[in-house]
């Protein structure tokens, strides 16, 4: 009886992947593209070209630079998400005075939306008259060309990153913190354990249910942030800080649009998430995790 | 934490601990604080800020308030139209997804068949990436269906990514309902709809609640598709409308940084009511898997 819903829902999601599919496979542009002007319909004119496009852009000089930057924003974005949320967590896993205070305004920055953050980072750290320039030049330092030099580009779209994403894991892991037993802290306690070995041996083992299924979803969030880059830089200055979702993008929508090619960078990062999930499912797999 | 004298060591004795530390941890976590409330706070004094003090490099927090850029937002751009754009659209997405995302959810809880746990895996992974994937092949079939510039392809392209989302993270709320629950609304003569429609569904409200929710706010703050699909500025949504006030040769921050105070706010106010629903959402239903 829910069989007709579910396969709309697979008509939803299999068709088009079904379609980027195929388009990856032919020499689609905007130029050979169906369309209708006015009165005129003008047929497609694309051919089948086999795997040429996914040889182009593995052989091209661009893919080893996008993922290379794409890999290191991922990995230190999440890292730092992880880092500060798990040490954000454990602070405020505590009784104290103003503590659901604390929580609201460390929270706030997941409140807003992603795309408004993107537009408050653009602004904060614009050369001109960001308000981080104008502090540091009050403190006595030079300004910092915030978005507009490769490195510091880069900078700031992890920093504008960081900010957006410590509030959920730091939620999600103080949700982890609050569910481990007190019974086990006291019983390490009684057996003489110090504060590190009872957060090294009870709260990182009890977490891990919880941290392992953020780290995955956090890993794609952040593989497949496209406001923040798009927004905060639009991938320059030069591309450097264009990751792979924010390129294949570009290819599709800017300039003379190269569909097929956009459509083989979709399914080459497809391909790369695929890869790394199943790696990361091993290996949670082979520690005795439910997956 | 290791140099502290035994007595007080416990994490389940936190509450004794002295009056040293206590000063850390507060300073720490105003540290924290202020580092993420300030570009907050700094975007709502800016917004009330005269166009000629925002272009300077001025760090007053206060400098001649004004609701100018508010008026000129409300009354000479087409905030308002791109507001009811990016509401409509996530509305209907909402009301759609839950409704697709239920039933789905429902039929992949009762119904196990080989294969069934890399069926879930593979849903999870190919729904959470879907920009770069699908947009170039939803983008070709809406234009041959002759829907682009128009809300339907939107709403399609988002439907896309929340739906297989939310079917699995209402899985897991489906499993928590017995299925005897389904097997005593049989013995009473429902149907397999009836059942699913009157008995589960009201059990499982808390789940169709973040789900809508979910679904609303990826619709509502979604960037690449809009921008892609939305090509007449009364189309636009928010996210496409504001990217037009700090274009590539002129930056009206004022109109900006008023816009988005005038967005984050109710946003931010429902989030905070709901917050802890949506993050408990997210998880279980991945622990459920």
């Amino acid at each position: 009886m829910t069989a007709p819903v579910v396969v709309v829902t697979l008509v939803l999601v299999g068709y088009p992947l079904v379609r980027g599919i195929y388009l990856s496979l032919t020499d689609a542009t905007e130029g050979n593209m169906g369309r209708t002007i006015g009165m005129n319909v003008i047929p497609s004119t694309y051919e089948f070209v086999g795997l040429k496009n996914y040889i182009d852009i593995l052989t091209s000089s661009e893919f080893l630079g996008r993922l290379t930057w794409t890999v290191v924003w991922t990995v230190v974005c999440v890292a730092l998400h992880v880092g500060i949320g798990l040490g954000l967590a454990l602070l405020l896993n505590r009784p104290m005075r103003l503590r659901s205070l604390y929580r609201i305004l460390l929270v706030l920055p997941w409140a807003v939306p992603a795309f408004v953050s993107a537009f408050i980072w653009r602004y904060l750290l614009n050369g001109e008259f960001g308000v981080v320039n104008a502090m540091l030049r009050a403190a006595g330092f030079a300004g910092v060309s915030w978005l507009d030099d490769p490195f510091w580009a880069k900078v700031s779209v992890i920093a504008c990153n960081v900010w957006l994403g410590v509030p959920f894991m730091m939620l999600a892991l103080l949700g982890g913190l609050q569910a481990i037993p007190r019974e086990l802290y006291e019983a390490a306690e009684v057996d003489g354990a110090t504060p590190w070995q009872r957060f090294r041996h009870i709260t990182l083992p009890s977490l891990r249910p919880v941290s392992s299924t953020v780290v995955l979803l956090g890993t794609i969030w952040t593989f497949n942030q496209f406001p923040v880059i798009f927004l905060l830089t639009k991938g320059g200055p030069g591309g450097s800080t264009e990751i792979l979702v924010t390129y294949a993008y570009r290819q599709a929508f800017e300039g003379i649009r190269n569909y097929s090619g956009s459509a083989a960078w979709g399914m080459v990062i497809l391909a790369l998430l695929v890869v790394m999930a199943t790696v990361y499912r091993r290996a949670l797999r082979q520690q005795g995790e439910a997956w | 934490m290791s140099h502290a004298a035994p007595a007080r060591a416990g994490t389940w004795s936190r509450d004794r601990r002295g009056p040293g530390r206590s000063v850390a941890l507060h300073l720490t976590l105003i540290a924290a604080s202020i580092v993420s409330v300030f570009p907050v706070a700094w975007l709502v004094l800016t917004s009330l800020k005269p166009r000629t003090v925002i272009e300077t490099a001025s760090v007053a927090p206060i400098d001649h308030p004004t609701l100018a850029n508010y008026t000129q937002v409300l009354g000479e751009t087409r905030f308002l139209t791109w507001a009811a754009n990016a509401v409509i659209v996530s509305l209907i997405t909402a009301v759609l997804g839950v409704l697709l995302s239920a039933t789905t959810g429902y039929a992949v809880s009762r119904f196990r068949f080989p294969g069934f746990r890399s069926v879930m895996w593979m849903l999870l992974i190919t729904q959470m990436f879907p920009v770069a994937i699908l947009i170039v092949p939803i983008y070709n079939l809406m234009a041959g269906l002759g829907l682009i510039n128009q809300f339907p392809s939107l709403v399609i392209a988002y439907l896309t990514s929340t739906v297989p989302f939310c079917a699995w993270m209402m899985k897991g709320y489906f499993d928590t309902v017995p299925v005897t629950i389904d097997e005593a609304g049989r013995v009473d003569g429902l149907t397999p709809f009836g059942t699913f429609w009157r008995l589960i569904l009201p059990l499982a409200k808390p789940g169709l609640a973040v789900a809508a929710f979910y679904s609303f706010i990826t619709a509502w703050a979604e960037v690449a598709y809009a921008t892609a699909f939305m090509t007449g500025d009364d189309k636009y949504t928010l996210a496409v409308g504001l990217s037009q006030f700090v274009g590539q040769h002129k930056a009206e921050w004022g109109l900006l940084t008023a816009s988005s105070v005038l967005i984050a706010i109710p946003a931010a106010a429902v989030f905070l009511l709901v917050q802890r629903h949506l993050v408990t959402g997210l998880t279980a239903g991945a622990t459920k898997a």
